[in-house]
């Protein structure tokens, strides 16, 4: 087809060589990582030669160490479904800073609606709506209730954002110490527990992986296919041109926001469901984990560019840096100094590509 | 039917201290087509952004198609039917080419989706490659971002987009200023193709040969006012040069002298 090799006008192009996607980078990384580990615990003294991604005892049906990866990608799923949002919101060229906390004070509310009515044969009189009578409650309230919250400090993010023209980063930094207040204030500091066994098949087993999975799936397809996810990067890419092209910025940003404190309220969710138990002190940092996963993934921090496909990938990347540092059995400090140099090295690695991308031409 | 499509009545427009527009009357005519021109910072781009909804007025009142208008945004003056090149051109760079012609109304399926209906990638690439082929540019590829792309192609591709969508009123701020030879020349005919069909046209431009080729009347714009409004027939370039330097000035801006 001549129409292959031709452009418009008749400028000669190859479409064969077209750009390489800038998440086939971010793959090439974790591969590339996930070698790295394996050649360090094939030479590091002390490992023995255990394998890091292979079957080496035979345990599994596949040459894989599947309880390996297994781990992996459930430690990143909770936060990953967060980086979801986060990845929206960055890529209107703001920031999310208050994820974390909109878990902390959503598990909480949440949770005191899914308590049981009795604990071992005596009346949980705990239970923070005991006296209400709201126990043993079917798990869609907690669910929706638990969403309500989530969407609702979303879209308070959301038009504070859009109609006062504060910095994202001051009005959600706003929003994180608010809704951690509100977290703590909610029992006054005290755990909440036992929760129905319906609320608790939520987060057991691979089910937050699953959920973290078909998310992804689903905003995948809304970013690169609908109005839309194709109005979120124009007004990244260019505020003033989306507004003079009739885009309602002001209500696509509200939008995003809210859809953002959704996903994070989704998180918190799964992870009082799975953990059984809510406290006010959860999701601390988990903001600033969702946000490094959407920078390693390539989603620039000045808004309009990269993709769902990217932190899914950076999500993974996360976890592979996490498991890679336990197996071989280095402390915990090091993971976090670590963590922050990966950070700041995929920030720098795309600004440095961005501008050789421009030198080409 | 009223024969004026716009009619601006002290049209004024300040930035704190600047006076970048000042008691603007325009009229224009169904069908017609005007040329503003002036030096640099005389206040043309400023008029631009008034009439579009894209800036509210200081002062002033606008008619169109004989109601009279407030725009509170671009959406606005869209859809009551004024398509503009603006000269900052107003694209998102880091989208492709059929993204950017169709920003703001894209083509869609499944449309009970609301914000999440589905865009007709099929439907908007075909459209895009007739709209480019108007324009005659040549680009490499539609499906590249645009932000590595030339000027002129990037101007093309904002051309394009008004060229698709049919309006009421069509507004081009320097259409042809990055362009060669060829696709001004092809931008020419877009325009050629407009007055053909009756639709009017605003034209800024500072392309003397363009403007008498093109435009029915001049209006000149020094200062943030409008010093001259000149039949395009009846002027020589020089005499619209010492307008806009100063030069020479009319006693009265009457449009009806000049109609
Ligand atoms: N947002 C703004 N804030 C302050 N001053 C402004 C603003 N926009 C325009 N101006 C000033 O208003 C005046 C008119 O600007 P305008 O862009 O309308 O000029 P122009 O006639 O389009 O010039 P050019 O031919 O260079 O495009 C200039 O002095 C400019 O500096
Ligand atoms: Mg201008």
């Amino acid at each position: 087809m001549a129409d292959a090799i031709m452009g418009i006008g008749g400028l000669k192009y190859d479409h064969k060589k077209r750009h390489r996607p800038p998440e086939l980078n971010v793959f090439l990384a974790l591969i590339l990582i996930i070698g790295v580990f394996e050649i360090l615990g094939q030479t590091l003294p002390y490992m023995n030669g255990q394998s890091f991604l292979f079957d080496t005892q035979g345990r599994f049906d596949s040459i894989f160490n599947e309880a390996r990866l297994k781990i992996v990608i459930l430690q990143v799923a909770i936060i990953g479904i967060i980086a979801l949002g986060v990845t929206q919101v960055i890529l209107t060229g703001g920031i999310d800073l208050s994820s974390g906390s909109i878990v902390g004070a959503t598990a909480m509310i949440a949770m005191s609606f899914a308590q049981v009515g009795e604990v071992n044969g005596s009346p949980n009189t705990r239970a923070v709506f005991f006296e209400q009578g709201w126990v043993d409650l079917p798990v869609m309230i907690p669910v929706m209730v638990g969403l309500a919250c989530g969407l609702f400090a979303g879209l308070i993010n959301g038009l504070l954002v859009a109609y006062t023209r504060i910095p994202p980063f001051i009005a959600t930094l706003g929003m994180m110490v608010t809704a951690r207040g509100v977290a703590k204030w909610w029992t006054k500091g005290q755990p909440v527990s036992f929760p129905t066994e319906s609320f608790a098949t939520i987060g057991a087993g691979m089910t937050p992986v699953y959920i973290f999975v078909a998310l992804a799936v689903l905003f995948y397809l809304i970013m690169r296919h609908t109005v839309y996810g194709k109005h979120t990067y124009a007004i990244g890419s260019n505020m003033d041109a989306a507004r003079m092209s009739g885009i309602n910025v002001q209500r696509h940003l509200t939008m995003v926001y809210t859809i953002a404190g959704g996903l994070a309220a989704i998180a918190a969710i799964v992870l009082s469901s799975k953990n059984l138990t809510a406290q006010a002190g959860m999701g601390v940092m988990y903001e600033l984990d969702a946000i490094a996963m959407a920078v390693i993934g390539g989603i620039s921090l000045q808004g309009g560019r990269g993709s769902i496909i990217g932190t899914a990938l950076g999500a993974l990347i996360f976890g592979v840096i996490i498991s890679g540092f336990t197996y071989l059995r280095l402390d915990a400090y090091y993971q976090e100094m670590a963590k922050g140099a990966i950070i700041v090295g995929a920030v720098v690695l795309d600004q440095w590509r961005q501008r050789r991308a421009a030198h080409r031409l | 039917m009223n024969d004026i499509i716009l009619e601006t009545r002290g049209l004024t427009k300040h930035y704190g201290g600047v006076h970048a527009l000042e008691d603007a009357n325009f009229t224009l005519r169904r069908g017609e087509h005007v040329a503003i021109m002036g030096d640099n910072g005389a206040g043309k781009s400023t008029f631009v952004r008034q009439i579009t909804g894209v800036e509210q007025p200081t002062r002033g009142e606008i008619h169109f198609d004989g109601n009279k208008v407030e725009f509170k945004g671009p959406i606005e003056a869209r859809e009551a039917g004024i398509e503009a090149v603006f000269q900052t051109l107003a694209l998102a760079d880091h989208l492709d080419v059929p993204d950017n012609l169709f920003l703001g109304r894209e083509k869609t399926k499944w449309n009970w989706l609301g914000p999440f209906r589905r865009l007709d990638y099929a439907a908007m690439h075909a459209d895009t490659l007739a709209a480019l082929e108007k324009t005659g540019v040549k680009i490499p590829s539609i499906r590249n971002t645009i932000q590595f792309m030339s000027g002129g192609q990037r101007q093309c591709v904002a051309i394009a987009r008004t060229a698709t969508f049919h309006s009421k009123l069509t507004i081009m701020d320097e259409p042809t200023a990055a362009l060669g030879v060829q696709e001004t020349a092809q931008v020419e005919n877009i325009v050629r193709a407009l007055k053909e069909q009756g639709e009017p046209l605003i034209l800024i431009s500072h392309n003397m040969r363009q403007v008498m080729d093109l435009c029915d009347r001049i209006v000149v714009f020094r200062r943030g006012r409008i010093c001259a409004n000149l039949r395009a027939a009846d002027v020589s370039g020089e005499e619209v040069v010492a307008y806009i330097t100063g030069a020479k000035t009319q006693a009265e801006y009457m449009v009806e002298d000049a109609l």
